[in-house]
């Protein structure tokens, strides 16, 4: 059996945080929103280029730990071409998946459950969660967030 | 770790007409601290986090036990048995921590709730009645937050300058740096006498004699220091010191603040209430004498209880041999760290103390953290409440292992092999 480290630090997480996908700006992206947890110091910067209600860009920037960068790049790739509706509805399924007590069932979400591990981690949910908080954030032209 | 001082000093025939300190014996001060004696996560716990807080002898436990079986009361109030007997105690506390920190009076021990209440009382009480616009209040860059927020608070309400003596890249504070800032603006001098987030320890006696040869009084945060190394706040000339209970083996929620007499006495409340008066109408109400005049309320009486316990466990095993010990175990683990390939220490400043920062190469402190963690090793990541220090030495964080007296030798190696764990999963 896979220890819950492993199953943590996994090699897709590992990948995402070596070779983050969409690590760039956009400029001018129609959202923006930067992102902070002032606990470790977290910081991702969020940039969405919304088109006819459809995400058709989005990337980051930023410093975090493995499982704060592999989840906002992971996240990238998640929404690209999603409606803001549909990217707001992988928030709060992705939001029960990491939240969800470690022994009860969840939903298989394809790639982004690689970070389900991080359940059996109460201390780093943020770290799963800040990029999708951003992305809320943005999508609602709120310009700074601060998960505490 | 059994040829201690003693030993040595017998085999080089110095001072052998001196009985001979008893040998520093790590087991036995292990023995003392039951937490000590836990597993996690199927490990030997390494309790490496000793800045943020020390675990607790058998000996404090006890005298927090023994507080509430057998003398509960409130001070200063009762005239029934047990309220004298709670209020001797309390007093007794206040005694063993003046003593611990040689100051001239009972007077001059505050009891707070931390050093971060101590400092704001200062703050509060005697910056802000003294603080005219323009004035200048003088920190370091190696501050803690909460020797750098109450001040903010107070210069920006007064329209007065915060101002910040540099460090070096190895963080160590510049002095002549530091000296060319004090000027005749400056009402106060607030320094840490040891950095929490490099170990750094700052020369508070020269820090002193700078600031008094141009009159400025000097705040000391003792936070980190006051459990690594024998504070005499006579000796060192400051004129208020800081320190926090739980550090030097202490419960919770019960500070100090050490402040020259002539200068409490001159200082109004910082909080109003019970026991800090002396008569209350309701036009006027006058003072009490000190130290009460500053301890507003129903103390944390058992905090001051088992802070005397702790400081009475910390003196009987003595400083000499904590130094030496904690000395040893600081270059031990500089050792174990340098050899980790990818690890670099942030923090290298040559006077410091039992604090070891370090950052990995291309892999974040958290990360770092939560690996060794598992392996049993509890160590803080972050910024350690002191984001300038590490806006200043250029990283988002780092991870910091902290040592102290019932540490050993066998843990700083347990963290290496942990941090070669954390090494492979990112290989």
């Amino acid at each position: 059996m896979r220890s819950s480290l492993d199953e943590l630090y996994q090699e897709v997480i590992l990948d995402h945080n070596r070779r983050p996908r969409n690590f760039r700006t956009i400029a001018p992206a129609s959202h923006h929103a930067n992102g902070h947890n002032p606990l470790c110091g977290d910081r991702l910067s969020l940039y969405v280029q919304v088109e006819a209600g459809v995400i058709a860009d989005v990337a980051f920037q930023g410093s975090g730990c493995a499982i704060s960068k592999a989840s906002a790049s992971l996240m990238t790739d998640a929404v690209k071409g999603h409606s803001i509706e549909d990217a707001h509805g992988l928030f709060l399924r992705f939001h029960r998946m990491v939240t969800t007590s470690a022994d009860e069932a969840i939903e298989d979400m394809g790639k982004l459950s690689v970070l389900a591990g991080v359940r059996e981690f109460p201390m780093r949910v943020k770290c799963a969660s800040l990029a999708w908080h951003t992305l809320e954030a943005a999508l609602s032209y709120t310009p700074e967030i601060s998960t505490e | 770790m059994t040829t201690g001082a003693g030993t040595r000093e017998a085999v080089s025939g110095l001072r052998t007409e001196r009985t001979a300190p008893p040998a520093f014996d790590v087991q036995k001060i292990r023995n003392d601290f039951p937490i000590l004696r836990r597993r996690v996560h199927g490990h030997p716990l390494v309790y490496l986090d000793n800045a943020a807080t020390t675990q607790k002898p058998q000996a404090v436990i006890d005298a927090l036990t023994r507080y509430y079986t057998e003398s509960n009361a409130n001070v200063h109030r009762g005239v029934h048995h047990l309220s004298e007997v709670a209020t001797i105690a309390y007093d007794a506390a206040r005694t063993t921590v003046r003593t611990f920190f040689n100051a001239a009076s009972d007077r001059e021990i505050v009891f707070t709730r931390n050093a971060t209440e101590s400092i704001n009382l200062v703050a509060n009480a005697f910056a802000r009645p003294l603080l005219q616009a323009g004035d200048e209040i003088l920190i370091s860059a190696m501050e803690h937050h909460s020797n750098i927020v109450p001040w903010q608070l107070v210069c920006a309400e007064r329209g007065a300058r915060l101002r910040v003596a540099p460090m070096d890249d190895r963080g160590e504070l510049i002095l002549d740096a530091f000296a060319a800032l004090l000027n005749e603006r400056t009402c106060l001098v607030a320094i840490t006498h040891m950095s929490n987030a490099l170990g750094t320890v700052n020369p508070i006696a020269d820090i002193v004699r700078l600031a008094h040869a141009a009159d400025i009084p000097v705040l000391v945060d003792g936070s980190q220091a006051a459990y690594h190394m024998a504070v005499d706040v006579q000796a060192l000339g400051v004129d208020f010191y800081a320190a926090t209970g739980h550090k030097i083996y202490g419960p919770t929620g019960i500070g100090v603040l050490y402040g020259r007499e002539a200068l409490l006495e001159k200082m109004p409340p910082f909080l109003g209430g019970g026991d800090m008066i002396a008569s209350v109408t309701f036009e006027r109400s006058t003072w009490n004498v000190l130290p009460y005049k500053f301890e507003a309320g129903t103390p944390h009486i058992e905090g001051a209880i088992g802070l005397g316990a702790a400081i009475e466990y910390v003196s009987g095993v003595g400083f000499d041999a904590i130094v030496d010990h904690e000395r040893d175990l600081l270059e031990y683990g500089t050792r174990v760290l340098e050899a980790v390939p990818g690890v670099r220490l942030v923090g290298t400043a040559p006077a410091k103390a039992s604090i070891l920062s370090f950052v990995m190469d291309g892999i974040h402190p958290h990360d770092v953290g939560t690996i060794v963690d598992r392996e049993g090793v509890a160590i803080r990541t972050g910024h350690h409440c002191a984001q300038p220090v590490m806006d200043r030495l250029g990283v988002p964080a780092t991870a910091r292992a902290s040592m102290a007296m019932y540490n050993t030798r066998e843990e700083l190696d347990a963290l290496g092999t942990a941090l070669r764990k954390v090494q492979g999963i990112f290989a």
